[in-house]
């Protein structure tokens, strides 16, 4: 039985991935996942400084979901390379680097310091709900999208995903605009932007007022548009969103997803993405799939 | 290492203490072991809808019987699924988190306000110096003989139906208590109030913060505190409730 994906030149031994912000650097899930059972880890963003995030609360629950706004706490690019990665070379899993800024220089910046780092891939996230400059701001307008993406691209010693935002009216325009400006596969979806309002204490839940919704009640949105841009680009798709079970992975990987990022289930069974890998193979058994690539995009 | 584990814990027995307050013993197959006071579990619903586990401190510890007790309250939709479980129903439980109190030789006091009171059960057991329990409540008080079983006990009430009316430092005042440490837990108020009487008394003081968590171990960065010093994680001012706490030295916080 086949396992192995290709993405973007980089063969992955499962389609399984960690979602970028959910996992750490997988520091604090290795005591309950075995690392080396998942095709790889997706690390929380870095930037080029430390960023501190946003004000408390910073996370909170809705119905079959979450709302976060962290606002991208991170040590920065220097901690990273010294602390990070070397902790996640220990294990036989690919490793994927998702790089946050808030200028196109920052970005380059970062992608720079990764060019002779034992990482596998990038994944420049244009796409964070809860941060003012950067993110979003990027990842809701084709042109800056194609910018960033030119831009890192150049100096990019590692293939280039850029993870895209569900907060647009045509997610398959802005696939199609990192791709002509030479993305290497897209990631997607990012969190929506949602709300949560305390009645009696007439207060917002977070303090940020606004906070990125994940979890099981976006995954038939994410499916969507994992489909709709599976149609659109010839690159490679990282699908995410909502992703709890096998089932919920097999999904993405038959709307167009080549791999499936797993995030907030990490939060609801710290197992889970391991739990996901046998479920995979257990329905590749059941249903005699002898290669999982014939998965990838096969309802049409 | 491991200093955490996700478990399948069975309800020994459960019943209601006071308004909304339950208190929950649970069979662990490590927990109980590895379990020190001041510390907490997350404990996972069974209802799909709600995703995150509910931060729960513990409240005792019964290493020989492998057993830990948690007294909450119920706030919300999660917590009052756990209220509803009976005998022999099992939880999904990952614990022991974060850092509980040190347990020093010196003449300490107590405190605990509200669902505060709980956490500090533990700890009044396992101190062996000469100790001073206050516990705040509003009106309905809960797990007082089990605390005084173990030191000299003194109440607040904020209604005035029990003891000093106000809250555990008006009881201090009141009483004219003294110690040269100070472990508490209760709300932010309370915490903010013992902290600005210890940095006045120069009495060392230990106190235990909650948050909105969304992993319990240390990944997501939600549950964050202002930290006077740069912390560990980011090398920034956010000390991680869930791993560098929930219990702090009090100097250590910006609160």
């Amino acid at each position: 039985m086949n396992t192995s994906v290709n993405l973007a030149g980089v063969t992955l031994k499962n389609p399984i991935l960690t979602a970028s912000g959910t996992f750490g650097s997988g520091q604090e899930y290795a005591q309950f996942v075995d690392l080396n059972k998942l095709g790889g880890v997706v690390t929380k963003g870095v930037a080029n400084v430390p960023w501190e995030g946003n004000p408390t609360p910073r996370v909170a629950e809705v119905y079959g979901g979450m709302l976060n706004a962290i606002g991208l706490q991170n040590p920065g690019i220097d901690v990273f390379v010294e602390r990070d990665i070397p902790f996640l070379t220990k294990y036989d899993t690919k490793i994927v680097v998702n790089v946050c800024g808030r200028s196109e220089a920052d970005y380059v910046e970062v992608v720079e310091r990764l060019a002779d780092q034992p990482v596998d891939l990038l994944e420049i996230n244009i796409s964070c709900p809860n941060v003012k400059e950067g993110g979003i701001a990027f990842g809701q307008d084709p042109k800056a999208a194609a910018a960033i993406t030119k831009a890192v691209k150049a100096v990019a010693k590692q293939p280039v995903v850029m993870k895209l935002s569900p907060n647009v009216t045509d997610i398959a325009y802005m696939a199609q605009a990192v791709e002509a400006a030479g993305a290497d596969a897209v990631s997607l979806i990012n969190t929506l932007t949602g709300m949560k309002i305390d009645v009696k204490k007439r207060q917002f839940a977070l303090a940020n007022k606004t906070g990125g919704m994940s979890g099981p009640a976006i995954h038939p949105i994410a499916v969507r548009m994992v489909y709709q841009v599976a149609q659109a680009v010839k690159i490679p798709i990282i699908g995410m969103g909502g992703v709890m079970s096998a089932e919920d992975a097999l999904e993405l990987m038959l709307a167009g997803a080549t791999a499936v990022s797993v995030g907030t289930a990490n939060f609801t069974n710290p197992r889970i993405t391991e739990e996901i890998v046998e479920g995979i193979k257990d329905y590749m058994a059941e249903q005699g799939v002898d290669d999982i690539t014939e998965l990838i995009g096969a309802v049409k | 290492m491991t200093d955490k584990v996700l478990e399948n814990a069975i309800i020994i027995r459960q019943e209601e203490i006071a308004t909304d307050v339950y208190s929950m013993w649970l069979m662990t197959e490590q927990i109980a072991d590895l379990a020190t006071p001041g510390q907490f579990v997350a404990v996972y619903c069974t209802d799909g809808s709600r995703l995150l586990p509910r931060p729960i401190s513990i409240c005792e510890i019964d290493r020989a019987d492998h057993a830990i007790r948690l007294v909450y309250r119920v706030v919300g939709k999660g917590t009052e699924e756990f209220s509803g479980y009976h005998t022999g129903a099992q939880l999904r439980v990952v614990g022991p988190l974060g850092n509980g109190y040190p347990k020093k030789s010196k003449r300490a006091l107590l405190l605990g306000g509200g669902i505060g009171v709980p956490p500090i059960l533990q700890l009044a057991k396992e101190l062996e110096c000469e100790k001073t329990i206050v516990l705040g409540y509003r009106d309905e008080r809960f797990l007082e003989e089990e605390f005084r079983a173990q030191g000299n006990v003194y109440i607040a009430t904020e209604d005035g139906s029990f003891g000093t009316q106000g809250n555990v430092l008006d009881a201090i005042r009141e009483n004219g208590l003294d110690a040269e440490i100070i472990y508490a837990c209760g709300p932010m108020p309370m915490l903010r109030a013992v902290k600005k009487y210890a940095a006045e008394h120069g009495i060392e003081c230990w106190i235990s913060l909650e948050e909105r968590m969304a992993c319990g171990i240390g990944a997501c960065l939600g549950c964050v505190c202002k930290s006077t010093k740069k912390d560990s994680h980011t090398h920034v001012h956010n000390k991680r409730i869930c791993t560098e706490g929930p219990v702090f030295r009090a100097e250590e916080v910006d609160i």
